[in-house]
């Protein structure tokens, strides 16, 4: 066990030992890798904000539906368990006709509420009692209303498909492009730390020639590149998480500040929220990066 | 112990060319031993070496040294193999940018030694091969002599059981060959098995030791006690 650790020892000095020799090489790749992941974070940022914007507006977008004149209050309900027990019906809330009627009243009688007395005893919106039903993903939406529509008892089923197809494909889009972008970003990250570590290998070509001859194990012969690997990961995902983490906090004070017009529509997660997320995942690529990046080019240029 | 059994090599030049660098060589070293192995270049002395450092793989037969099977090793095994074996080369292979001290200490580096056992070992070996005044000197300020016996004491510091030496007077003037075969003499009255593949007639007729005549891939001669021989 001691001659275990005395050799990982060995391999992690050897690792910064490489990259104190190549400071411009491994600036360079901790740059690229920085920029790489910078713009990940950046991504990511957006990806899931724009996501939470959308989730917030799709809760504010359901479906109503309405029942057959005559249908009894008990019966209203008993539709109602139906449909709460649907999978992906996120809440159900009852309006009654006599709520449906008061806030009728507040919103078109408000300047004249005598007009309304006349009303009183007669509900003109007796047989509007509904239900308001938000769901968990707004894109099963038209495969729900296609369902309500044969439920006995309900006469009419209002939504609005516009909000449902256009909510879900800029939520798709949005996804679609940054994955694509954060893989050409990936490949590249990949390319240029595998060039860096390439680099290094034939540097120390003399000496690899030489620890074979005495009969250096092949763990001990590539494990310090894979650490310099490592090292020039974990440098690439810090700096620019250290960056984007300080960015995002002034992002989300200038939106509450400066622009509390949009307030409804624009609620950036708080920073906490991202970046809980964000540390685990950028460092884990970061250090993925450079783990296969170092693999890559030891396979290429360290063959036993 | 070294032992080959009707050991050919074939090198596969382009597709339809082959080199037959070794054919069915038969041959015994025993420990302890003092040989020289020569012959013009084309003969198969490298070819020799390499098979026993397992840089390359026989085409057929059987080599085994110390009892260890070489052909046929699986690939994980050969760094240990390798450290019953020092070497040595014409062209030194010192590392540039490190001192004599350090040249050595990487030796016992890679074999892991623990740090208490290289303080101990590397002025010892230094000492043994006449170095311990100039430890912190660099090879670029050494002669051609004093670089062959850094890498001597690297071949030596991890004590294997067999030295194998690929010319290693070949860029050196008389006084200093000499001294470096004189040194390798006494490496093995301590015990040390020593392979010497040369060119240098003079040194192996002086030394009057086993040698073994190759050519064309073969054992031409085989003698002991002997000097270069008229077969080249």
């Amino acid at each position: 066990m001691g001659m275990r650790i005395s050799t990982l020892w060995y391999c992690i000095r050897q690792g910064f030992r490489s990259i104190r020799k190549h400071k411009l090489f491994t600036l360079a790749s901790v740059g690229t890798m920085a920029i790489c992941v910078f713009l990940f974070c950046i991504f990511y940022s957006i990806v899931t904000n724009v996501q939470y914007m959308v989730k917030n507006l799709e809760n504010t977008v359901g479906v109503t539906v309405f029942f057959d004149e005559g249908i009894s209050e008990e019966e209203i309900f008993a539709i109602g368990d139906v449909i709460e027990a649907r999978e992906g019906v996120a809440a159900i809330e009852y309006v009654s006709a006599e709520k449906a009627w008061e806030s009728y009243q507040k919103d078109y009688f408000a300047e004249a509420p005598e007009l309304a007395e006349g009303f009183a005893k007669d509900n003109p919106l007796a047989n509007s009692a509904s239900y308001e039903i938000y769901l968990d993903d707004i894109a099963g939406q038209q495969e729900f209303v296609d369902y309500l529509k044969t439920v006995p008892g309900i006469r009419r089923v209002n939504y609005s498909e516009m909000a449902a197809t256009g909510l879900s494909s800029v939520n798709n889009l949005v996804g679609y492009v940054s994955m694509g972008i954060i893989l050409i970003l990936l490949a590249v990250a990949v390319f240029l730390i595998s060039n860096t570590i390439a680099i290094t290998i034939s540097v120390r070509k003399e000496e690899i020639r030489i620890m074979r001859m005495i009969g250096a194990t092949n763990f001990l012969i590539r494990a310090p590149f894979v650490v310099e690997g490592l090292i020039i990961g974990a440098f690439g995902a810090g700096i620019p998480l250290v960056i984007v983490y300080y960015a995002y906090g002034y992002a989300v004070r200038f939106c509450i500040t400066r622009l509390s017009i949009l307030s409804r529509i624009l609620v950036l997660l708080p920073v906490g929220e991202v970046f809980r997320v964000l540390i685990p995942v950028a460092l884990g690529l970061g250090l993925g990066i450079g783990l296969f990046g170092s693999i890559f080019s030891i396979r290429k240029h360290l063959k036993a | 112990m070294i032992i080959f059994e009707h050991v050919s090599k074939t090198y596969d030049k382009a597709t339809d060319r082959e080199t037959k660098a070794v054919q069915d060589l038969n041959l015994k070293i025993e420990k302890g031993e003092f040989v020289f192995i020569v012959g013009n270049s084309g003969s198969g002395k490298t070819t020799l070496i390499r098979l026993l450092l397992k840089e390359i793989e026989a085409t057929s037969g059987k080599i085994r040294v110390d009892g260890i099977e070489v052909t046929g090793m699986k690939r994980k095994m050969i760094p240990r193999y390798r450290r019953h074996l020092g070497v040595v080369f014409q062209d030194f292979r010192l590392l540039k940018d490190k001192n004599v001290y350090e040249n050595v200490a990487f030796a016992q580096r890679v074999v892991v030694a623990p740090s208490r056992e290289i303080r101990k070992r590397v002025p010892e070996v230094l000492a043994m091969v006449g170095l311990s005044s100039k430890y912190k000197s660099l090879p670029s300020q050494l002669s051609g002599g004093e670089q062959q016996r850094v890498a001597i004491a690297r071949a030596l510091v991890n004590r294997p059981e067999i030295l194998l030496a690929d010319e290693p007077t070949g860029n050196m003037d008389p006084g200093n060959a000499w001294q470096i075969m004189k040194l390798l003499e006494e490496i093995n009255q301590m015990g040390t098995t020593v392979v010497v593949v040369t060119h240098s007639k003079e040194i192996v007729d002086k030394m009057k030791k086993r040698v073994i005549t190759m050519k064309h891939g073969v054992i031409v001669t085989d003698k002991k006690e002997s000097g270069y021989g008229n077969e080249n």
